[in-house]
């Protein structure tokens, strides 16, 4: 990948694929995000709930799609960082995350990139779409 | 449905202290590797004080507070109904392991769609740091099943 005060809008970062999902993770990701709701822990409580199985929080993937930027972007020039989370992840998807710049553009004296974002997993669905502001000047 | 005058509330602000241990499980948790997150050498050789906190572990530290779903039963929001619908952050700087944040949330709105079907609450947090200046602010938009 080209520097990051080289980027212009049309410009990827290489996808992060990820391995699936386990149950294991999730049950880590619930002790180590302080996210204790049971229906992404507990079988027995998401069938109640009226779902097949256990399913991911939306925060694991989000987490996940940050490691995209991180792999790239120091953490200090993280501006801003959102996501809209399009459909539930299951235990065995496999996601792929991905990031294209969108915009370079000067705001508050500052120049940035903005990176449209998303997650889709092995069947091309898309889970979760968002967008990322980084400062290019500080870097 | 969620009673639309709690579309205000505010919340009793709390605070969190990063803990560097919390923040190594949290990257093992998501497989964060970069040595930025996890190695406190490599953290200083990058010029942080500490480690920092990685994208979305503010998001941690909210539900961290001395009751962590206060603003869920306080708006009577059921587990097994409640999907997370968006999530942002704006950030103003870095925040660092061994900071103490506070966290000061409210119900900045609660509509539906779909005849009532469908709720949506949308929490605004602001965090700051112990000299009161801005270090982030969240917006979470809950949505709640109600078919």
């Amino acid at each position: 990948m080209k520097p990051l005060h080289d980027l212009a809008p049309g410009d990827e970062l290489p996808a992060l694929e990820l391995p699936p999902v386990t149950r294991a993770q999730l049950a880590l990701f619930a002790g180590a995000s302080g996210d204790h709701n049971p229906i992404h822990i507990d079988i027995d409580f998401a069938r109640a709930a009226g779902q097949p199985d256990v399913f991911a929080h939306g925060m694991l993937v989000m987490a996940e799609l940050g490691r995209l930027l991180t792999a790239h972007v120091p953490i200090e020039a993280l501006r801003a960082f959102s996501t809209r989370f399009a459909a539930v992840t299951r235990v065995h998807d496999r996601l792929t995350c991905r990031g294209t710049v969108v915009a370079v553009e000067t705001v508050d004296g500052e120049r940035r990139a903005r990176f449209d974002l998303s997650v889709t997993d092995q069947a091309g669905e898309v889970k979760l779409v968002g967008g990322a502001t980084v400062a290019l000047s500080s870097i | 449905m969620i009673d639309r005058a709690l579309i205000g509330l505010e919340m009793e602000p709390f605070t969190v202290t990063a803990e560097a241990g919390r923040l190594r499980f949290f990257a093992r948790a998501i497989g964060e590797t970069n040595p930025v997150f996890v190695d406190e050498a490599a953290a200083r050789a990058a010029g942080h004080p500490g480690l920092p906190l990685p994208p979305t572990f503010l998001f941690s530290m909210e539900l961290d507070g001395p009751e962590p779903f206060a603003f869920f039963h306080r708006l009577g929001i059921d587990f097994a109904r409640l999907l997370h619908g968006e999530q942002s952050f704006t950030h103003h700087r870095t925040a660092h392991a061994g900071e103490t944040l506070t966290f000061t949330a409210r119900v900045a709105d609660i509509y539906d769609k779909k005849g009532g079907a469908l709720e949506f609450v949308v929490r605004e947090t602001k965090v700051t740091d112990a000299a009161g200046a801005a270090v982030a602010d969240l917006t979470t938009v809950l949505v709640i099943r109600n078919g």
